[in-house]
C-alpha cells in the first residue's frame, strides 16, 4: 500500500512544483485527444445523423460496421494506421510516422465510430412525429437537421464524452504510431506503461492520478453542460 | 354540386384520384375532393378510417401512391412539396410536439425559419401567445407544461404562421373535459376571426358542429358523405355513416324567452322548451339525439309526462339498424327517432301512423351560432 501513498505524494509534489516534464506530456495528451476528439465530432456526428435519419438500401451494413467500429481494439488501428505511415507505405510520404499528428489520425479513427454510433442511437430515439412537425413549420433541411442535434444534445453529449473518454485513455495506438518519444509524443498513457515497465510505479501512480484527475475534469464540464437544467 | 361553375381560385386545395398505400395495403382512395377557400372542413370516421392519411396527404406531407393535388389550381409536383409551398401551410398534431426549449422559442421556430424581421417575430409571437392567454408562460420550458398548455403552445405556434391553410389532426385529444371544453372555445373564435382555410380532423361530433361549414365521413379510406354539419348528421346516406355518426336532429332557430334556465325556442314554427341560458333572440343550432325521442301512440294519458315537449306528428319513413329502427317523423319539424324494433312491433307502427314524440328539455344540446 505504501507504493499507492508515495504515488499520490508524488503526484501532488508534481503538480505543486509545476514539473515542466510533467506539464508537457499532459498539455500534449490534451492537445492530442482533444484534437482528435473535435475532428471526430466533425466526421461522426454527420455520419450518425445521416444514417439516423435517411433510408437507403444497405444502410443497415454501414450501421454494423459503425457499431463494430465502437469496439475496436486500439491496438489493430495503430498496427493499420502505421502500416499506411510507415516509410515505405502508401502515406509514408507524408513524413507523418512517430508524429502528434499520427496520433491524432489513429485517434480519430477510434473515437469517430464512437461518436457516429452516438449520434444515430440519439437521432434515432427522436419521436418521428417530431420529424413531421419540424418539416410541417416551414423549416429548411439545413434547419431541422440542426433542430434535431438540438432536441438530441443530451446524448450528444454523451458522445462527446465517451469518444474523448476513448483516447484519452488509449494506448496501444499511441504508442504504435506515436512511440513514446520523450518531448515529442510522449503522453500520459504511454508515460504511464513507460514508468511502469522501468519500474518506477510511485511515478507511474503519480501519473495515473494526473491522468484520472485531467479525465475527470473535462467530463466534469461537459456533464455540468448536459444537466444544466436550461439548456438552449 | 355545382362545383364546376366556380373557378379554381375558389378552391385551396383540390384532390384527384388520390390513392395511397401503407404496408402494401390501400389505405385511402380518394376520387375527388375539393376544399374551399375560406371554409372550414372537419373529417371525422372511425379509427384506421385513413382520416390522419387524407389528412397528411392534403397538407402535403405524406406523398400519395397515385394522384395530384392542386394548390390554389397550381401542381404541388410529383415530389415532397417545395419549402416555398409547405410555408403557406401549417399543421397542428394530436401531440403537441414541442421542442425541448422554451414556449417563445418553440412559437417562433417557424417565423425564425423563414427569416422574417426581429421586429415581425415579436410582434406575431406577442400576439398569438396573448390570444391563446400563454403570454405568461413564454420563457417557461415548454416540456415543463400541462397537457392543456402544450396544446395552447402548439395552436399559438401554428397561428403565428399566419398559414393560407391550416390543418389539425386531432388538437384536442388526450385533456379533460373542462380543458378540452375552454380550449375549443379558444380556437373556435380564433378560426371565426381569421377565417382561415381549415381543414381538421376529429372524432368529436360536437366540435364538428361546432365550427365545421361542411364534414366529411370517411370510412375504410373512401369518402361516404360529404355535407354540411345538418345533411351529414340529419341525413346520413346509409347504415353504416348513420350509425358513425350516431344520427340525430340538427335544426336551427331562436331563443323567443327565457326564464330561470328554462328557454322556449323557435325552431321551424315550432316551440320547443330547451334547458338553457341564454337570452331571447340568441339564434341557435340545436342538436337532439335521436336515442332520446320517445314515440307513443295518442291517448289521453300521453300529456301527463314529464317529458317538457311532445310533438304531434306522422311517420314518414322507417329503416332498421341492427336491433332498431330508425323512424323519420314529421311534426310540422322533421325529426328522426331511434326506437327498438320490439317497440316498433308492439305498437304496430306503420307509414302515416299518427304519433306523439316527445323529449326532455335537458335533451336538448345548443350551440349557439355563428
Amino acid at each position: 500500500m505504501g507504493i499507492i501513498f508515495d504515488g499520490i505524494k508524488q503526484a501532488f509534489l508534481l503538480l505543486i512544483h509545476g514539473d515542466r516534464q510533467m506539464l508537457q506530456i499532459a498539455s500534449l495528451s490534451l492537445v492530442v485527444s482533444g484534437t482528435a476528439t473535435a475532428l471526430s465530432l466533425i466526421i461522426g456526428v454527420p455520419l450518425g445523423t445521416w444514417l439516423g435519419l435517411t433510408k437507403f438500401p444497405g444502410r443497415r451494413i454501414f450501421v454494423s460496421l459503425v457499431n463494430t467500429g465502437m469496439g475496436a481494439p486500439p491496438v489493430v488501428v495503430g498496427l493499420i494506421v502505421s502500416i499506411f505511415l510507415w516509410r515505405n507505405g502508401p502515406l509514408g510520404i507524408l513524413h507523418l510516422m512517430y508524429s502528434p499528428g499520427a496520433m491524432i489520425i489513429a485517434q480519430v479513427i477510434i473515437a469517430f465510430p464512437i461518436v457516429a454510433g452516438f449520434t444515430l442511437a440519439a437521432v434515432q430515439q427522436l419521436d418521428p412525429k417530431l420529424r413531421l412537425q419540424i418539416t410541417a413549420l416551414g423549416v429548411s433541411k439545413i434547419q431541422m437537421v440542426w433542430q434535431l442535434l438540438l432536441e438530441a444534445r443530451l446524448p450528444l453529449l454523451a458522445a462527446v464524452m465517451a469518444g474523448f473518454g476513448a483516447v484519452i485513455s488509449e494506448v496501444g495506438a499511441s504508442m504504435m504510431v506515436g512511440g513514446n518519444i520523450t518531448g515529442q509524443t510522449r503522453v500520459m498513457t504511454t508515460a504511464i506503461v513507460g514508468e511502469n515497465s522501468k519500474g518506477n510505479f510511485s511515478l507511474a501512480i503519480a501519473l495515473s492520478v494526473i491522468l484520472l484527475a485531467l479525465v475527470y475534469l473535462v467530463t466534469l464540464g461537459l456533464t455540468l453542460i448536459q444537466q444544466r437544467n436550461k439548456v438552449r | 354540386m355545382n362545383q364546376s361553375v366556380l373557378t379554381a381560385s375558389n378552391f385551396a386545395l383540390e384532390a384527384s384520384n388520390l390513392s395511397t398505400i401503407l404496408g402494401g395495403k390501400k389505405v385511402l382512395e380518394i376520387p375527388s375532393l375539393q376544399v374551399r377557400t375560406n371554409e372550414v372542413l372537419v373529417i371525422i370516421g372511425p379509427n384506421g378510417s385513413g382520416k390522419t392519411t387524407l389528412l397528411l396527404s392534403l397538407a402535403l406531407l405524406l406523398k400519395p401512391a397515385s394522384g395530384s393535388i392542386l394548390y390554389k389550381g397550381h401542381s404541388t409536383g410529383t415530389n415532397s412539396a417545395t419549402l416555398g409551398l409547405r410555408r403557406k401551410l401549417a399543421v397542428v398534431f394530436q401531440e403537441p410536439l414541442l421542442l425541448n426549449t422554451t414556449v417563445l422559442n418553440n412559437v417562433t421556430l417557424g417565423l425564425r425559419a423563414r427569416k422574417l424581421s426581429t421586429e415581425e417575430i415579436k410582434s406575431r409571437a406577442q400576439k398569438w401567445l396573448k390570444r391563446f392567454s400563454i403570454t405568461a408562460l413564454a420563457q417557461r420550458q415548454a416540456k415543463a407544461l400541462s397537457g392543456g398548455e402544450a396544446k395552447r403552445v402548439s395552436l399559438a405556434r401554428a397561428f403565428a404562421l399566419e398559414p393560407e391553410v391550416l390543418f389539425l389532426d386531432e388538437p384536442f385529444n388526450g385533456v379533460d373535459s373542462p380543458t378540452r371544453q375552454a380550449l375549443m372555445e379558444d380556437f373556435g373564435s380564433v378560426l371565426r376571426e381569421t377565417n382561415v382555410t381549415t381543414v381538421m380532423v376529429t372524432h368529436d361530433r360536437n366540435e364538428a358542429l361546432m365550427i365545421a361549414h361542411r364534414v366529411i365521413v370517411l370510412i375504410d379510406g373512401h369518402i361516404r358523405q360529404i355535407g354540411t354539419p345538418s345533411e351529414v348528421f340529419s341525413n346520413p346516406v346509409d347504415e353504416e355513416v348513420a350509425s358513425f355518426v350516431e344520427a340525430g336532429n340538427i335544426m336551427h332557430g331562436a331563443i323567443i324567452s327565457q326564464t330561470e334556465g328554462l328557454a322556449v325556442v323557435d325552431v321551424g314554427g315550432q316551440q320547443l322548451e330547451v334547458v338553457s341560458e341564454l337570452s331571447a333572440e340568441t339564434k341557435i343550432t340545436i342538436f337532439l339525439h335521436d336515442d332520446d325521442i320517445t314515440l307513443s301512440l295518442p291517448s289521453p294519458q300521453a300529456r301527463f309526462s314529464s317529458a317538457r315537449n311532445q310533438l304531434i306528428g306522422k311517420v314518414v319513413k322507417f329503416f332498421p339498424i341492427g336491433s332498431q329502427i330508425r323512424v323519420s317523423v314529421d311534426c310540422g319539424i322533421p325529426l328522426v327517432a331511434l326506437i327498438t324494433r320490439r317497440s316498433w312491433e308492439e305498437m304496430g307502427l306503420t307509414v302515416g301512423e299518427t304519433i306523439i314524440a316527445s323529449f326532455k328539455a335537458s335533451a336538448i344540446h345548443i350551440i349557439r351560432q355563428r
